[in-house]
């Protein structure tokens, strides 16, 4: 039976540093406004609600410290929400602590290795924590660590671990307890393309057993191969939310072109509105970018020798332009005016 | 209450402890040893120290291992895995009530100190022997004494552990632990201070003395000693209040 999970209202609000899976650039930014204030308050999740459904696979994107790990500590009750609720299944995260961590498996954005413990110990005391029968966990254990590869290195404590392993351990870790709903905090963060590939496949796999999937990114390409659904977060609150078709689908036109011009007119503005196919033209005047403006629009390179010509009509040189097709970077963009790796 | 999960963990730190064995042994037993052979032996034979001291030394040194074993075994893995590894998470994500992790790390801490109590006895005996002069005439006070002592020490590493940070280690021993040995009464008597009225008093707020007056008390009487019953009085109060403020100090370690 598949198990969903929802979130009312979240609000968190650390006093003092936030974890450190959660901390990411946000404290640097809260610094920089609170920076006045002897107790800084972080601002981590603002009124955040999601649903997510039994037995897809949900991503939540956004850029570091949007309040994803934040999020996803919330759900797996690692941190604890200033105000609001949350649900895995029928459970209340906070009144049904242990009911709710039966049911979930979590892999940290950083892994959380017991580094007194071989390979092959991690995950049979794990499974041993979950109540789980010595056979079943024996087996378990050597068939995961055959499907991520680790067998060679099964009976080695896992401090000289690479990175690539260690993640693929905690992966392998969650799983050993065959939770119904996975967590998992920047899955491929720090993972090599081979490796980022295996990865998908297993989540794939894993949902295709029925099972719940939630997991957080920054990589759109990610985001786009693997959820169902996503929520796009910025600031602790939902900024758009829906398959990453219907997502796409919702920027004006499709294709974003970034034009940079070294001076440029209102006229010369207008005129780029009025051209075929061009849905909205936002200027960029002055800002760290340089003088410009985005221009969403049903097609890309087609309209390049048309806003050179109106470009050199008004006088203004087209120094910059950088098109780039429907995708979800271009969604945040839209909705946050920041690129995601800002 | 999820009994599997309880056990798996102790399950856990027994398997750590026994690939750590030699370290935890040296670790526990050598300090005691050393103390054992320079005070009791070379202070002794040289004429230095009374032949008697031999046997009021005894108490003391199991009081030291106890509580030295008990505040290391919780508080040093306790420290380093809620650092930036965050290993402990593995176990915070089990399912079982966050409090009956800390229970568990304190149960095993309890454990431990009561192996290092009582290997020292037959140990510091060989070394010390003969003239040694202790009897357990009491035994059942003799163990309620040895159990409230590793449970105020196990709890003890709870609190510290949970209120310090890696780098803090080092000021940890130096302002808590070796003030404590030092007026823990473990070296002598309590009423040994009598010559020096307020730190008389001023020492009481140190669980060690209790620790150290009663092993004392039941080990060789014939030395002075505060009284059983105020000495087991102190021993629960502090358990009781370690425990509280630890368990406090793990909740709010392990949810932010």
């Amino acid at each position: 039976m598949a198990v969903g999970v929802r979130t009312q209202d979240l609000r968190k609000v650390y006093s003092s540093s936030p974890p450190l899976g959660a901390a990411g650039g946000f404290v640097a930014r809260a610094d920089a406004k609170g920076g006045k204030q002897p107790k800084t308050q972080i601002p981590a999740l603002d009124g955040l609600s999601l649903e997510i459904l039994a037995g897809e696979i949900f991503g939540l994107l956004g850029p570091n410290g949007a309040g994803k790990s934040t999020t996803v500590g919330v759900l797996t009750t690692r941190v604890r929400p200033t105000s609001g609720q949350a649900w895995i299944g029928e459970h209340d995260v906070w009144q049904e602590q242990a009911r709710v961590k039966h049911l979930i498996g979590v892999v940290p954005q950083r892994p959380n290795l017991d580094f007194s413990l071989t390979a092959r110990e991690i995950l049979v005391f794990h499974a041993a924590y979950f109540g789980i029968g010595s056979r079943l966990r024996n087996e378990r254990a050597d068939a995961l660590l055959e499907k991520f590869k680790l067998t060679e290195r099964a009976t080695q404590m896992v401090r000289g671990f690479s990175g690539g392993m260690m993640q693929r351990l905690s992966i392998a870790r969650a799983m050993m307890h065959d939770p119904q709903v996975l967590f998992l905090d920047e899955p491929s963060a720090g993972l090599d393309p081979q490796t980022r590939i295996l990865l998908w496949e297993i989540i794939r796999e894993y949902h295709q057993a029925g099972k719940t999937v939630l997991l957080t990114t920054h990589n759109m390409e990610e985001a786009d191969a693997l959820c169902q659904r996503l929520a796009i977060i910025d600031h602790g609150h939902v900024i758009a939310q829906g398959t990453p078709e219907q997502l796409k689908a919702s920027i004006p036109g499709g294709f974003l072109l970034r034009l940079r011009f070294g001076k440029q007119t209102a006229e010369l503005l207008q005129h780029l509105r009025s051209l075929a196919g061009v849905r909205e033209v936002r200027a960029l005047d002055g800002t760290a970018d340089g003088t410009g403006a985005d221009v969403y629009a049903d097609r890309g390179g087609s309209l390049i020798p048309e806003i050179a010509t109106l470009a050199a009509n008004s006088g203004a040189e087209l120094s910059d332009v950088h098109i780039s097709e429907p995708s979800l970077e271009n969604l945040f963009l839209h909705h946050t005016g920041r690129s995601l790796r800002d | 209450m999820n009994w599997k999960t309880f056990f798996a963990m102790l399950a856990r730190d027994a398997h750590v402890a026994r690939r750590n064995a030699i370290q935890l042994i040296l670790q526990t037993f050598l300090q005691p040893l050393l103390f054992v052979f320079i005070f009791g032996r070379v202070m002794v034979g040289s004429g230095y120290m009374p032949a008697a001291y031999k046997s009021l030394l005894l108490p003391g040194i199991i009081a030291i291992s106890m509580v030295f074993t008990g505040i290391w075994a919780v508080a040093m893995p306790l420290i380093a895995e809620f650092q930036w590894t965050r290993e402990i998470e593995d176990r915070l994500l089990a399912p079982i009530d966050v409090a009956w992790i800390a229970i568990e790390k304190v149960f095993a801490g309890m454990l431990q100190a009561l192996v290092a109590g009582l290997m020292v006895i037959p140990l510091a005996w060989l070394v010390l022997r003969p003239g040694v002069e202790i009897s357990i005439h009491a035994p059942l006070t003799f163990a309620l004494i040895i159990v409230l002592v590793a449970t105020f020490s196990a709890c003890g590493g709870l609190a510290l552990g949970c209120s310090i940070n890696q780098q803090h280690i080092g000021l940890m021993f130096g302002m808590v632990i070796t003030p404590m040995i030092f007026f823990g009464c473990a070296y002598y008597p309590w009423s040994a201070l009598k010559t020096f009225p307020i730190l008389q008093k001023v020492v009481l707020i140190n669980p060690l003395v209790y620790a150290s007056e009663g092993l004392r008390a039941t080990l060789v009487p014939q030395f002075p000693h505060l009284s059983i019953t105020a000495v087991l009085a102190a021993l629960l109060f502090f358990d009781v209040l370690l425990l509280v403020v630890g368990l406090r100090q793990f909740e709010s370690k392990a949810v932010s």
